[in-house]
């Protein structure tokens, strides 16, 4: 298993190289640059700044000097914030980022499941429609939309929790967590459902229950052990639907997260820190993967690392 | 009174008796029936052949004895094992009878095992359900039940997954799975149609000898003539969900009454027979849905027919030693 986890790791290098070299090009085709917005200086110290900054060396040059940079594990100043740079600002803001992401993702993954095998056992009742209809919402209505509305009914409306703050009390990371967890809830239990159902069609599930041990064993021994693998295959996506949508809850709840960075950093043209996060998040995406697939493989006899 | 015990211990007692079975399916258009009255008796030890083309209704049967028919199926009739009825029991009752006095091999060993367990824990669950068992115990008889059904190095192999034996091995451990507890009835639903030629027939053998060491009764559903002569000692024979004929292994093969097992028998072929030219075919085609017909369902393919036939279902007559054929022409 350790070769396996080595061989993907560095089967993952290229592609995290592409998604730089990518990136990088496609911010600079982009009109605009960091200095460009501020109408109170003159062009003169535009040029001055930029030059400063090696903004008009050729662009190949300028990927070297960044990715030269990578490789002695430095990413640069900052452009916009100048007392920081790139590294400090990820080390202030991933720990709130994670936090958040990390009761998203538990949330999500065991409401999904819960949800999915509670309208799977009981199709078309009540929970199975309830399931439904929050499934349904969550998959339909984005979050950008979703966050605000949950502010206006339970911050403005109701009162019960803060609108945007954040501090170390768990009331202002209800609704943040909800808000970040809603699609992947939405998906996840609706892939647990129809695994479910089709689990409890097959051969072997119809084995257990002549084998008389009980219907809840053969649920939860039988059943839900095969029903379970599709979600866990999709541990690895919801890592990059979380990432995505704590961009957007970061800035709708005014949490201060590589997100908001992120957001920032683009409107700002602050390509240090949008080369930097990009690089953290396609990481994540695949350390992400490579645990969602050797979780299959302990789960699943058939798969060998070979 | 000592006529008691010698009456229970006597190889025609029977253990489970089934009446007036049917079975009916909800399908878009309405209910239609699958398996139409059907009774039979299962004695202790014998083995019991069903046959009937596909679609006739086999493993319908089978399967709602075990309370495993579909969620859109229904049965009425009795079924009575061992004193209990089985038909439209609650699941939580039928789970003290099903795997542990009354277990069921399935078609296809590939499927029907659970490929994310290992297989000493499918087989000890089953011990540990219905006998209390400690883990351990359970294990031994496992054990010793993967050896009676002949996988060598039994006691490695059981921690194995399914995936890592072999097609015949499995249909093994299944077998092995089904008798665990001894049953008194075990239900074999074409258990070797998915095996290759040159196992099925030690898997067959495997599976009546050790029934008939555990005394216990097999009804065993298939296809092929050649298994239930080699194995059966009675034969019901099905067509369109209803008993054409039943009867000892010997008359439904030399002296065959319903123009429907003869057709059946007829074409098969037989190795001690030169075959002219194409194998013989009964002409004609199953009724496509089997709705509520009052005649006999192989009328439209019977050369014997009479008018009588289209408009009554002829009733299944027998002697008291279980010979029973259902035709109006051609009787007992
Ligand atoms: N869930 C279901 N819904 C509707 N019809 C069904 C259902 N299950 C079985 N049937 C029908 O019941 C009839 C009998 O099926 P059964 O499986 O018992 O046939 P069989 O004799 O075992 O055939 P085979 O030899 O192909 O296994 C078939 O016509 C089949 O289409
Ligand atoms: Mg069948």
């Amino acid at each position: 298993m350790w070769s396996y986890t080595l061989r993907r790791t560095l089967g993952s290098v290229p592609t995290l190289l592409a998604l730089c070299v990518i990136t990088f090009f496609m911010m600079r085709v982009a009109p605009g640059g960091p200095f460009s917005g501020n109408r109170r200086v003159s062009p003169e110290f535009v040029k001055l700044m930029e030059d400063a900054y090696h903004l008009n060396d050729p662009l190949w040059q300028q990927f070297w000097t960044w990715f030269n940079g990578v490789l002695h594990f430095d990413l640069g100043p900052s452009l916009k914030l100048r007392d920081y740079n790139v590294s400090e600002l990820i080390a202030i803001g991933l720990p709130t980022s994670l936090e958040v992401g990390a009761w998203a993702m538990l949330l999500s993954t065991l409401v999904g499941v819960v949800l999915g095998i509670a309208g799977a056992l009981r199709r078309n009742g009540p929970i199975d429609y309830s399931a439904g209809a929050i499934a349904m919402v969550g998959v339909a209505v984005p979050i950008f939309v979703i966050g605000p509305l949950l502010q206006i009914v339970f911050g403005l409306q109701l009162r019960w929790l803060p609108v945007a703050r954040w501090d170390d009390s768990w009331q202002c990371r209800v609704l943040p967590v909800l808000t970040l967890a809603l699609p992947n809830i939405a998906y996840v239990s609706r892939l647990m459902r129809s695994s479910m159902i089709e689990t409890a069609r097959t051969n072997y599930v119809r084995t257990a229950r002549a084998k008389g041990i009980g219907e809840w064993r053969t649920i939860l021994k039988h059943a839900l052990r095969g029903a379970i693998m599709p979600v866990v295959a999709y541990l690895g996506p919801a890592t990059a639907v979380t990432i995505s949508g704590s961009v957007v809850v970061e800035t709708v709840f005014s949490i201060p997260g590589i997100g908001r960075f992120f957001v920032e950093s683009v409107a700002n043209r602050d390509y240090p820190l949008i080369m930097g996060v990009t690089l953290l998040y396609g990481a994540i995406v695949i350390a992400a993967n490579l645990v969602t697939d050797i979780a299959r493989g302990l789960l699943d006899p058939k798969v060998s690392y070979e | 009174m000592s006529a008691e015990p010698a009456a229970a211990a006597s190889p025609n007692r029977p253990v489970l008796s089934v009446q007036d079975m049917s079975i009916q399916f909800k399908l878009p258009q309405g209910w239609i029936t699958a398996v139409d009255r059907v009774s039979f008796d299962l004695r202790q030890g014998e083995v019991v052949g069903i046959v009937g083309e596909s679609g006739s209704g086999k493993s319908q049967i089978l399967l709602s004895l075990m309370g495993l028919l579909a969620g859109n199926g229904r049965c009425s009739g009795s079924a009575v094992f061992e004193g209990q009825q089985l038909l439209n029991r609650p699941p939580k009752e039928l789970d003290a009878i099903r795997g542990s006095t009354m277990s069921m091999i399935f078609q296809d060993p590939m499927t029907s095992l659970n490929p994310y367990m290992r297989v000493s824990d499918q087989l000890t669950e089953v011990l540990t359900a219905h006998q209390g068992k400690s883990k351990a115990e359970a294990l031994e008889v496992a054990i010793e039940m993967l050896e009676r059904v002949r996988i060598p190095e039994a006691r490695r192999r059981i921690r194995l997954y399914p995936h890592e034996f072999s097609g015949g091995m499995r249909q093994r451990v299944m077998i092995a799975m089904a008798l665990l507890c001894r049953p008194e009835v075990l239900f074999a639903d074409e258990p070797t149609t998915a095996l290759d030629v040159t196992v099925q027939a030690q898997i067959l053998e495997l599976m009546a000898e050790l029934a008939r060491d555990m005394r216990t009764a097999v009804a065993i559903v298939t296809h092929d003539l050649g298994v239930i002569a080699r194995l059966c000692d009675r034969v019901i024979v099905l067509y369109g969900g209803r008993i054409m004929e039943q009867g000892s292994l010997d008359e439904i093969f030399y002296d065959p009454k319903h123009p429907y097992t003869k057709g059946l028998l007829a074409s098969t072929p037989r190795l001690d027979e030169k075959v002219h030219g194409e194998l013989r075919t009964i002409p004609g085609q199953p009724r496509a849905a089997m709705g509520d017909f009052p005649g006999c369902p192989f009328e439209p393919r019977c050369a014997l027919r009479i008018d009588r036939c289209r408009a009554e279902m002829p009733a299944l007559l027998g002697d008291d030693k279980g010979r029973a054929v259902a035709c109006h022409v051609s009787g007992v």
